[in-house]
Formats: C-alpha cells, structure tokens, sequence
C-alpha cells in the first residue's frame, strides 16, 4: 500500500486537495490520476446521465406517484402497476430536464407489479435499452434513478448507488398478485417512490425495474434490501403491454413440492391442463422449465413467474429413472373476469376503509382526459387501454399486407407437392372451399360457413380450417377477419427456450372467425410462420408452421408442417403455388 | 499496479496521510469500478463459506432463521447464540443446497456465539487469523442470508459498505444490555435485519474480518447498530469454546426488570393476590393514559401485543418495552377489545 503513492501537482495547497480528493473522488480531476481511474469515472458519470435523462417522475396527484423509465423515443415507458394503480388512466411525467409531459395508461400487468405508459409531446424521448439482465452477477455495479419520497420537485431524479446483492430471487406475491420472481436483488437504497424506476447497470443499461424492497422494524425506509423486476421478465410481456392488454402471468396447471430426497416432485395436477395432456404426472420429477433447470420449489416459482399466459414452454421431466419432455401450454393465472375484479377491488383497498366503518364513499367520478391524451385512450373489457391494441393490431397487418402484397389475389389457391414419403399432395383453398388431397384420400371444407364443425382433414385437428383463415387474413387483413385483435409476442421456437441468452419474440394476433378461434404469428418481416386453431376451446388446437418460400410468391411456404396433440400430421413440401383467378368447379369425383 | 512514486523526500508526515488516502480511495475506486469480473469471484468464493441456519422460531418478532460462517474443513461453524439454536433439530444448508443436521458444540454467553458442528467433509472454510484488522474506511462485503431470501442452494444476499467506526459495543435488546464491551466493527451498511446474525463480514479479497452481530440497539441511543465482531474476537471466542473454556452458564438473571405503569399514568388495583387481574383503578389527570382515553375498569389484557395476566405481567411487560418505544395496549372494556396507545415509554419506572 505504501509503496502505492501519487504526486500531487503544485505545493501549499497540494494536501488538502488531496484529503478532499480521498472523500469525494470526484474531486479528483486537480491530481495526478491514473488515466484508467479517470476514465472508469467517466464511464460511471455518463452511464448516470444516461439512466437519469431515461428517468420519469410520475404525478398521480393525491394519491402519491412513483418513477418510471423510458424505453422507446416515442415515450413508453416502464412503472409498476402499485404506482399507476391511485393515477388512473392519465398522468403528469416529470422527465430530468424539467419538463412535464401528459402520458396515458397503456397496459397492466397486476400480477408482475409492471405497468406501461405512454408520454406523449415527443418523438425523441431519451430512453434506457433493455439488456440481458441474466448476465447480471452477484457484486456487479449497479444504480437506481427515481423518485424516492417524492423528492424530485425540479424533476431531477435520485440517483442511489449499490451492488447486486443476489439474483433469481423470489420474493412471494400478495395474494395473487404483485409477485416478484426471479428477481433482482440489490443494497442500492430503493425507498418508498423509487417504485417503477429503472435499475441500471455500470454502461447505463436498464437491468429492472426496481419496485419492492424488505422492510421491517424500522418502517417503510431502505434497509440495504430491495428488489427490481429483471429485463428478461419484463421483455417477455412487453409485447402484451404494448398491445394494451391486462396481462395474466402462467401456470403450469400442476404444484410440485420437494420430497424426502430433495427432488422437486408434481404434488397435484389438473387433469383438465395441457401439461396433463402432453403426459405429466403426479410424482414426476421436474428437470427443468422452459430452458432452465429446477432444482428446487423456488427454482420452478422463478421460472414460472417470469412468463405470460398462452405461452408454449419445454418441460423435462422425468419418472422411474426415465427422461421425458415435452412442450407444454401455460394456462392463465387468472381467469380474465377474476383479474379485472382484482385491479378493480385493488383501487378501492387503496382508498381504505373510511373511519366509523361507513360504507366508503362512492369514487369519485373520473376527472376528463386531458386533452394531449384523451385521444389515445379507448375503455373496453379485458384490456387496459384497447386503443393501443388497434394500433398494435394495424402495425402487424400492414406488415403483412406488405410481405404478402401480391399473393393477395382472390380467386382459388392451388399448392401442390410431396410429402416426407414422396406421395403428392394438393391443397386448393377459396372464398368457397378448402380441399385438400392426401393419398390416404380427399377432404373438403366448406369455407362459406362456420369451421367448427369439421376439423379436416381426419387426424389433423383441423388443417383446412386454418389454411382457409390464413388465406382470408392474407386477403382481408386483420380488422375485417372476425374479431381479430393483437395477442401479445411469444417465442419464435418455444422448442429452444433456454438455449439461447435472449429469447428470439414475434408477434401474434388472436382470432374469433367462423366459430373457430386461431392464432397467427407473425415475424419480423411481415410473413405469417404459425397458425394454432382451436375448433374446439380448451382443446388441443391444429398447429401450422409454416417456412418461407424462399422464391416464388411472396408469404406462400415452402414447407407446411402440421401437427395436432403430441402427433406430427405431416410435412408438406410446397413444389408449385398457383392462383387461379376463378374457383375452378367443384369436382364431380375425386379421382 | 497503477500508481507510481516520486518526490517521497518533500513530503511531510500530512502529506503523507493525505496521499496515503487518495492512494486508498483511487485503489479502491478501480477496484470496484472496472474490474468486474474481481468482485463477483471474490464474492461467489465467500459466499460458499456462509452457511443458512434453520432451527427454533418462526413466531411473531422471532425467526427461525439466522446465518453462520463455516471456519474449519471438518465443518465447524460459527453463528450467533439465539433463540434459533435453542431447538432440537438445527439444520445448516451449503451455498451449493447440501443440507446438514447440526450438532451444538459451544456457546459464549459474553460474546454470544455458538459453534456448531455438521458432519460434511472437505468444506469450503474461512481461515479465521487471516485477515489483518480493518481499519476505518476501508472496503467491506457483508454475507449473510438476511429476511431468509434465499432457500436452498440459493446464495445468501451481499451488502458492500465501509468500516465507520471501530469502538467499545454499548448496546441493548430490548430493555437487557448487551453483555459484550469489546471493541466491534461499525458498519456503514445495513446489517441489522432478522437473518443477518452470523454472516460473514469479509475484507476486498474475501478473508473473514467479523461476524455480523445479533440485532441490537445502541444503549445511548436506542439507533438499531449495524456491527460486527472483529475476527480476532471471534477467533478467541471459537478457541475457547472448543476447549470448553467458554461454556459458562449465563449471567444469573437477577429479579425480572419491571417497569411500573405509574409513570404512563396508569394506577392499577391494589396487588392482593398472586395474580390480581390488572384492572384499571385510576388514571392520572393529563398523564398518558389519560389522552390515550383509559378509564376505571378497563381491564387491561395485553402490552405491545403480549398477553398479560396479572398486574405483575403488566409491570414485566412494559419492562420488556424500551425505552421511547410505542406503548400500546389493549384493554376489554364492556365485553369488548380496545387498543389504545399511550405513546413512548419513558425512562424510569423502576418502582
């Protein structure tokens, strides 16, 4: 240590400097400092400014406020339900250069504590990018800027330094809801009002969403203990968020407990979940899920806890020694009326009880939408703000209609090839009729009525049905195809959760047409590469993948890959698309 | 490594100090800041040596959980002596999830430390002599499984923070003093959380420099402590309790404290038997029962949450309350529960 001395510049007043130095380094600019110390400093003080210009102060009047973190340019940004829940639907956002911007309520997700809003005025926020917050480890540098006790009245927010104290922790939820899995843990104090802030890392990436902390006997003020939802958490509903949706968090339909031997084993299951479809079993042992092994209850809670409702997961399980895996479907946390009552049985709780045990008071009646967002808000249920979803729902279509734009053509589609085997196969799907022929034989589809009544062909749960729904997607777009409404983002290969750092997500619109309810994904690039058609609900539904054509029309595949159950259907492999521009007459026979 | 010297000569002994502590903070500075893989190793290769400590609790105020250092490979563990040991089945759990059955090997009444024994082999283990004593202002981690967050082959939670102080411990749980007046660590990091008893406090390169103390409250000033016992105490304390030297039996508790509920205005019935039930005979004028709204007849059955059934409970109860905490308390008043709160305990009432 000795041996370990700097020079200071200049004499008289070189000490002091120096002793001002050693308590406040940054003060240090005057002496002869080392450039990698000066540079790890510049790196801290502009990865502060970063997160700090992302930080949002959020008003919600009488009843408080909290922070938020912006994560786009054209202003959505990240809180926490418990913050936005006293707001309602508009609310004043401070931003750190001291001004004040009208936002809207986007969409909710009760259970995770995640709400997205929307400010509005610019369309070059400062904004904080989602990292990978699996890459986070115990010790790292990290920092928090909010709001803590409302202090922020120039609008500048707190910035309060820490380290990672754990992660992948879990912290239990209050009933159902407000459940902190797989979480952040850090000793950067998080006070009351720090909730909905961002967590950063040390280049000023957004790592969570701090908005829990412990709190014991010494009240509701930091104790070197609090918590932040993780990236990848909130990443997995961003999607559902932006389509302005109540979002419900998975179950796995299934509660495992830990045996004598420490392994975690199914303790209950619901014969009616998908796990139980796809071969669960009560006391089978769970390896892993969704990517991620389990090892303990926990384990299985922090996993569970991180994913939306609807998803398709892996489950590796394994009974008598015997290793078994299988694709499972989560079902939702809530039923859809039970969240909504939550939300709303949430506000009133917030109100609490008024003295002498009266009755509390009718709530007031909502003041009118400023004028900056009123436009942007639209009240329906199941959804939190179903304006965001149109605009979800038209920003997917016409990535369709640009990607499919010449195979729009009405009139008869013809595809023909081979199958895995060789033997040939032909679908024609129209405004009439979807006909496909197999060797095994020919099934029709009557495409004018309603397609639940025959999921043809035999074996496939429906095959036909969701051909012809694509092709009137294709052709119609979305907002004239039944009720068709922007689902959420869900894994492009659910088969590969867990092997990759950030999971690749696409978008998916949902579908009630014809008396049958389907699902299409949707890439990046406008193509259509799943379908999922429930003739029956609750059901198994008939899955389509479909793969690109590489040449050809534009949106056909290349290959049809439909499977129904645990069972594949078969592979089609598309040698020829044709488009006839008249339905060509019903044939008297098959051949 | 980064530094460099020169001039050394011209400096005078002020200068030195002053150079000698950029040198510290600058060191410290491009440790925490840039290499970031150095903490987390050091972190990770600590935190297998912090064992989870599960036995007796679980009721209100009181966990069942704390936490303790493993300071020999034969597993010798190290922990504070609580309320959790006090249980028949005490089980340690590994950073990797190994779960063992714990043997109580030792206590020391003075500093209150136990040690423990499992039966592991080859366990990842502090060296207790390693670390030279801190001095104020440097560097520390704090391990320990605080709010019992982590289960399992979780890791325990990690706290960083600087040595404040290093002074005389004068401290109290509740109303009894801390036996200990040694010298202990004063941490500028939050340690003083239920589970937090036992972990590891540990220097920058990870070798154990204390034990994280029980929950105590400075004696003064009633403030909630955030300490540490220095390694060379715990060391002692380890060596004589495995020779059996330190075993002693606990201070002999002399008359249970009282408090008596004269000074909060309270004036019970008169004490005539064993177990006279404490019904309120009168309440001072302005006193703080008085505008806590206690009348005659009251029948008071419980202080801060504790149940009490005579008027000598009444006077032990609130004796357990320190001093300039809430005092509330509840009382049945025609057929019908009451809670009233007569605000902070005030000092005295030693009749």
């Amino acid at each position: 240590m000795c041996s370990n001395r700097f020079r200071v510049r200049g004499s008289g007043g070189g000490y002091a400097l120096a002793l001002i130095a050693a308590v406040l380094p940054v003060a240090v600019q005057g002496a002869d400092v080392p450039e990698p110390v000066l540079a790890a400093e510049r790196g801290r003080i502009e990865a502060i400014a970063r997160g700090a210009q992302a930080a949002v102060a959020i008003f919600a009047g009488e009843a408080g406020g909290g922070s938020g973190v912006l994560i786009s340019p054209t202003g959505y940004a990240l809180t926490n339900f418990h913050v936005v829940q006293p707001a309602g639907v508009a609310m004043k956002c401070g931003l750190s250069d001291g001004r004040v911007h009208d936002a809207i309520l986007v969409g909710l997700d009760p259970t995770g504590d995640v709400a997205l809003v929307k400010l509005v005025g610019r369309d070059d926020f400062p904004f904080a990018e989602l990292t990978d917050s699996d890459l986070v480890e115990v010790g790292d540098f990290c920092y928090a800027a909010g709001n803590p006790f409302l202090l922020a009245t120039d609008l500048r927010p707190s910035i309060s330094a820490g380290i990672v104290s754990g992660v992948h922790r879990y912290q239990f939820p209050a009933g159902t809801i407000l459940e902190y899995a797989d979480c952040l843990q850090v000793d950067a104090a998080i006070n009351p009002g720090n909730s909905g802030g961002g967590l950063f890392d040390a280049r000023g990436r957004l790592i969570g969403v701090n908005g829990r902390a412990s709190f014991e006997k010494r009240g509701r003020v930091n104790v070197g203990v609090g918590y932040a939802i993780s990236a990848n958490q909130l990443r997995n509903f961003l999607g559902f968020l932006k389509g302005g949706r109540l979002v419900d968090h998975a179950t796995l339909g299934a509660t495992v407990a830990t045996d004598e031997d420490g392994r975690v084993v199914v303790s209950d299951i619901l014969e009616s979940s998908d796990a139980y479809r796809r071969g669960l079993r009560y006391d089978d042992e769970i390896v892993s899920l969704a990517g991620r092994p389990v090892r303990t209850v926990n384990a299985l809670k922090n996993v569970l806890g991180t994913l939306p409702a609807g998803w398709r997961v892996p489950v590796v399980f394994r009974r008598s020694g015997r290793r078994m895996e299988a694709l499972v479907r989560l079902a939702g946390l809530h039923r859809p009326t039970e969240l909504a009552k939550l939300v709303a049985a949430d506000e009133a709780e917030q109100k609490g009880p008024s003295p002498g045990g009266a009755p509390p008071p009718a709530r007031p009646k909502p003041a009118p939408l400023p004028d900056a967002v009123k436009h942007l808000y639209e009240a329906r249920n199941g959804f939190t703000n179903h304006h965001f979803n149109i605009l979800e729902r038209d920003r997917v279509a016409a990535g369709i209609a640009a990607s499919a734009a010449s195979a729009a053509t009405a009139g008869a589609w013809v595809m023909s090839g081979r199958l895995d085997s060789g033997a040939p196969f032909r679908i024609e799907l129209s405004d009439t009729r979807g006909v496909i022929d197999l060797p095994t034989g020919t099934s029709e589809v009557d495409a004018t009525g309603e397609l639940d009544a025959d999921p043809g062909p035999p074996g496939s749960g429906g095959m036909l049905a969701a051909l012809l729904l694509w092709r009137r997607l294709l052709l119609e777009g979305p907002a004239r195809l039944g009720r068709t409404s922007y689902w959420g983002m869900q894994p492009r290969d659910p088969a590969t959760l867990g092997e990759f750092a950030q999971v690749d997500l696409v978008d998916v619109l949902e579908t009630a047409a014809a008396a049958v309810e389907a699902r299409f994904a949707v890439g990046a690039d406008g193509g259509v590469i799943g379908i999922e058609l429930w003739p029956v609900p609750d059901a198994d539904p008939c899955e389509v993948r479909l793969s690109p054509l590489a040449e050809g029309p534009p949106g056909m595949p290349a290959v049809i890959e439909v499977r129904h159950g645990d069972a594949l259907f078969g592979t089609f492999h598309v040698e020829d698309v044709r488009f006839e521009p008249v339905a060509p007459q019903p044939p008297g026979e098959t051949s | 490594m980064t530094g460099r010297s020169g001039g050394r000569s011209r400096w005078n002994s002020w200068r030195m100090v002053g150079v000698a502590m950029l040198a510290a903070a600058v060191h410290a500075g491009v440790a925490s800041w840039t290499s970031a893989s150095a903490p987390g190793e050091v972190i990770a290769a600590a935190a297998r040596k912090v064992v989870k400590v599960y036995g007796a609790g679980g009721v209100r105020g009181l966990e069942a959980y704390q936490s303790g250092v493993i300071v020999s490979p034969e597993g010798h563990v190290v922990t504070v002596m609580s309320t959790v040991l006090d249980a028949e089945v005490i089980d340690c759990v590994l950073d990797d999830g190994r779960r063992y059955r714990a043997t109580l090997k030792g206590i020391d009444p003075e500093r209150e430390l136990a040690v423990l024994t499992i039966e592991g082999e080859e366990l990842p283990a502090f060296v207790l002599d390693e670390a030279d004593p801190l001095a104020v202002g440097s560097r520390i981690y704090a391990l320990s499984n605080l709010f019992g967050v982590a289960v399992g082959d979780e890791r325990v939670s990690v706290q960083h923070g600087v040595i404040a102080a290093f002074v005389p411990l004068a401290a109290r749980r509740g109303a009894y003093e801390a036996p200990f007046r040694g010298d202990v660590y004063i941490l500028d990091c939050t340690t003083n959380n239920p589970g937090s008893p036992g972990g590891a406090l540990v220097d920058r390169q990870g070798r154990l420099a204390g034990l994280l103390g029980k929950e105590l409250r400075a004696a003064a000033s009633g403030v909630w402590l955030n300490y540490a016992l220095p390694a060379s105490e715990v060391a002692r304390s380890y060596r004589q309790m495995l020779a059996g030297e330190a075993v002693a039996p606990p201070p002999a508790d002399a008359a249970p404290a009282v408090f008596d509920p004269l000074a909060l205005g309270v004036v019970l019935v008169p004490d005539l038997l064993d177990k006279t039930p404490p019904f309120v005979e009168s309440v001072g004028a302005g006193s703080a029962a008085a505008r806590a709204g206690l009348v005659p007849d009251d029948l008071l059955v419980a202080v801060n949450g504790r149940a009490v059934a005579s008027r000598a409970a009444v006077r032990q109860a609130l004796a357990l309350v320190p001093e300039g905490d809430p005092v509330r308390v509840t009382v049945v008043r025609k057929g019908a529960l009451v809670e009233c709160d007569l605000g902070p305990r005030p000092a005295g009432g030693r009749p």
